[in-house]
């Protein structure tokens, strides 16, 4: 097994609000391992951008209240200086998110933009800075760079400047990349080159943590899967075992709700009934117990997350293995309605 | 195809254009060029069916939405509501009809009033077109008994849409769709901003009122698994034209489009497997500007197929058979005998000529031609 590159230990992120302490992320570990790409899905508000954004130290702030651990190379980051998350940020853990925008600098030429983010990390001379601005513009696919390279992130469409995004992100040649829902925001046609050029810069890219909505892009690139629902991880595994063994019956309905462009029409749409948790005052035991039509007298209990379906799977729900198999399934598709 | 009014048809949608003039000068506006959001347009809505409409951002979707219900004043062309051209009604005029067409939008919450109750925003409606014969209290009874249908509380009359979930607030602006018991809806990507767990409750909601009430819907969406689920027929714009119409499930075991193609095979399906056994088509390039929309054929400059033909004749939307029209000079999957016996469709805009595709034996040896 690849060794562990990152390793993300009972992470706790709580805002203090108005309203009272929103536990946005509540126990949260996992690894990631070298070269792979570890997907993290899951319902809006359940904790996935703040715990990306932990790692890269950027959820610091008054409100904020941390516990838990995130190692990487010896250190670890949740403690860490600002000194040294700056060393880190950028140059060995390099996030792209939804709307490139947000880290574009719209006065700034993006060339410029790209070559400071190289010295800002390397004693390199303007010029060498440029030409390696230039090429990692046409290494991500942006036609003519030697021109485009003076232009303004305005003057760029938004799959270029996605594309500009993943430029910047590798010209220090990270060991990480974080890519909070990078194709979210694109066109579909556009988002299938963004994921195919993600997929052509693997082994450049060194590991990668996608954070995503869509199970369709998991499916295409990811290694393993996290499953996250109200700030924990629900279940975890690879590829395979998700998609096709999956053990949580959020993970069920997640699958189950999908309206696919192939395959057999279902004549209703399954679907996960009730709305999300409150992460301000959580349903004691099990997350999902509200929304889940399984609960059973155990499930008041917070079930430990845990290897029950052997495998490298873990899941957090107290059904036997046996018990899933025989509710999970609807209409020959997975789903998280009982068999009728 | 405009005269005889087909009596089935609830809108009828005739060559309909929508330009948006893009001014510049600082003393004097002077109109330097024009964004073709909607192109010579052409389609009926039959009384009960789902038309989806799909296409990339900018393709015009919501522009013809809006053109539906007159909150645009379209450049050219009609569109008739039972019949009625609603293009040329005055305000007064068509005061009355508002309530036969209402619209649900894709951000639930940016629709709704923050500082009115639940109770007002589906009741006001009623008040405003004279629904309230019995009253402030009948108003009432009607709204919770709406809230009730949508799967909201009677109790959720008096709360703040803040209060509520993506997928409640969405139901709210369902509710007050429906206060006026219209004959169309037109929803505009009424699930885009919500979950998927959320979007399958909405969409279950929308096809049962569908059946209670008899309801026509344009469904507005990128999202193409929603659009199948939802829809009889589909329409695929690119560019502002609506380059195939087709019967829904035929559209994704058919497409003939090179566009609907691409766009079909973009989608990642949510299986590992099958992904990997797919052969996928990867459209170069972006989608070019509507404001100086490449000549002919609108997809020349992405599509793989493109000969020259394509970006010097404007192809014609033709007819395959079973309502299933496609503007292309190269179609796919269709077979030699479709191609012979298909006609130039009463739909196609007035730009094209009628330069019918030639069966496939015919272009393959005119491309060996030209290449050579
Ligand atoms: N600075 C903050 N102060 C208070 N609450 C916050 C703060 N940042 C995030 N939250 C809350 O934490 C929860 C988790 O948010 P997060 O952004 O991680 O969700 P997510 O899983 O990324 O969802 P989405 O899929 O919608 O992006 C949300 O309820 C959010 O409102
Ligand atoms: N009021 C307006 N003035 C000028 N241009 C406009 C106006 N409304 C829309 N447009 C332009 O018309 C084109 C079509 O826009 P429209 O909003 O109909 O697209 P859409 O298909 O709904 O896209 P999306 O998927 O992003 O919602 C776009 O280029 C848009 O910028
Ligand atoms: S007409 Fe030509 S360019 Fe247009 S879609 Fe068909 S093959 Fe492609
Ligand atoms: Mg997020
Ligand atoms: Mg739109």
């Amino acid at each position: 097994m690849a060794e562990a590159l990152l390793t993300v230990e009972d992470l706790r992120v709580g805002f203090e609000t108005d309203d009272g302490r929103v536990q946005a992320v509540d126990g949260v570990s996992f690894e990631l391992r070298e070269g792979e790409v570890l997907a993290i899905v899951g319902e809006s508000g359940s904790g996935k951008s703040v715990t990306a954004q932990t790692i890269m130290g950027l959820t610091r702030s008054p409100n904020a209240a941390f516990e838990g651990r995130i190692g990487f190379e010896g250190e670890d980051l949740l403690n860490a200086s600002q000194e040294q998350l700056r060393r880190v940020r950028g140059n060995e853990i390099a996030m792209i998110f939804q709307d490139p925008m947000t880290s574009l600098h719209p006065v700034y030429k993006l060339g410029w933009q790209i070559a400071e983010q190289i010295q800002a990390h390397e004693q390199v001379s303007k010029a060498d800075a440029r030409e390696r601005a230039t090429e990692l513009l046409r290494r991500v696919g942006i036609p003519s760079p030697e021109s485009r390279i003076d232009n303004y992130p305005h003057e760029f469409s938004g799959g270029m400047r996605q594309r500009a995004m993943i430029a910047m992100a590798l010209a220090n040649s990270p060991r990480i990349l974080i890519a909070d829902e990078p194709t979210t925001a694109l066109d579909v046609t556009i988002q299938a080159q963004i994921i195919s050029l993600i997929g052509d810069l693997r082994s450049e890219l060194g590991s990668v943590i996608l954070i995503t909505h869509d199970l369709g892009v998991v499916a295409e690139i990811a290694d393993r899967v996290l499953v996250m629902y109200g700030g924990m991880v629900v279940e975890q595994g690879t590829l395979e075992e998700l998609f096709y063994n999956p053990q949580h019956p959020y993970t069920w309905g997640l699958l189950g709700s999908l309206a696919r462009v192939d395959g057999v029409k279902p004549r209703r749409l399954p679907s996960i009934a009730g709305a999300p948790p409150s992460l301000i005052a959580p349903p004691k035991g099990c997350r999902f117990r509200t929304r889940c039509p399984h609960e059973f007298d155990r499930c008041a209990e917070l079930p430990p997350l845990a290897a029950r379906a052997g495998g490298t799977q873990i899941d957090r729900c107290w059904l036997s293995p046996q018990e899933k198999a025989a509710k999970r399934a609807v209409e020959g598709r997975i789903g998280l309605e009982a068999t009728a | 195809m405009s005269e005889a009014a087909d009596t089935d048809a609830l809108v009828e949608v005739d060559h309909l254009k929508q330009y948006f003039p893009i001014k510049s000068g600082l003393l004097i506006d002077r109109e330097v060029a024009r964004v073709h959001a909607v192109d010579d347009v052409t389609f009926s809505l039959r009384r009960g069916e789902t038309f989806g409409v799909v296409g990339e951002s900018g393709c015009g979707k919501s522009t013809l939405s809006r053109c539906l219900l007159r909150l645009l004043d379209p450049t050219a062309g009609t569109v008739r509501f039972e019949g009625r051209d609603i293009t040329t009604l005055s305000r007064a005029q068509l005061r009355p009809l508002r309530s036969e067409m209402q619209m649900i939008f894709q951000d639930p919450y940016a629709s709704l009033n923050p500082r009115k109750r639940v109770g007002q925003i589906v009741g006001d409606p009623i008040k405003l077109h004279g629904g309230a014969k019995g009253g402030e209290g009948s108003v009432k009874t009607r709204v919770q008994t709406l809230l009730e249908r949508v799967g909201l509380q009677a109790e959720h009359y008096n709360r703040f849409p803040h209060e509520f979930s993506g997928g409640q607030r969405q139901r709210i602006g369902i509710a007050r769709a429906l206060a006026l018991e219209p004959k169309l809806i037109v929803a505009d990507e009424p699930v885009s901003a919500l979950d998927v767990s959320v979007q399958a409750q909405i969409v279950n909601l929308l096809d049962d009122l569908q059946d209670d009430f008899g309801l026509t819907y344009v469904f507005v969406a990128h999202d193409l698994g929603v659009v199948r689920h939802v829809s009889d027929r589909v329409a695929v714009m690119y560019l502002g034209k609506v380059v195939e119409v087709s019967p829904a499930e035929e559209l994704y075991t058919k497409p003939v489009h090179p566009y609907t193609a691409a766009l079909l095979s973009a989608i990642p399906i949510p299986d590992p497997r099958e992904n990997r056994a797919r052969r996928r088509v990867v459209l170069q390039g972006d989608v070019p500007s509507p404001i100086d929309p490449p000549p002919a054929c609108r997809f020349h400059t992405r599509c793989p197929f493109a000969t020259e033909v394509c970006s010097t004749v404007e192809p014609p939307l033709v007819d395959y058979g079973g309502g299933h029209l496609v503007a292309c000079h190269h179609p796919q999957n269709v077979s030699e005998q479709e191609i012979r016996a298909a006609t130039v469709a009463p739909e196609s805009p007035v730009s094209a000529g009628d330069l019918l595709p030639e069966p496939r034996g015919d272009s393959a040896r005119a491309a060996a031609q030209s290449s050579s």
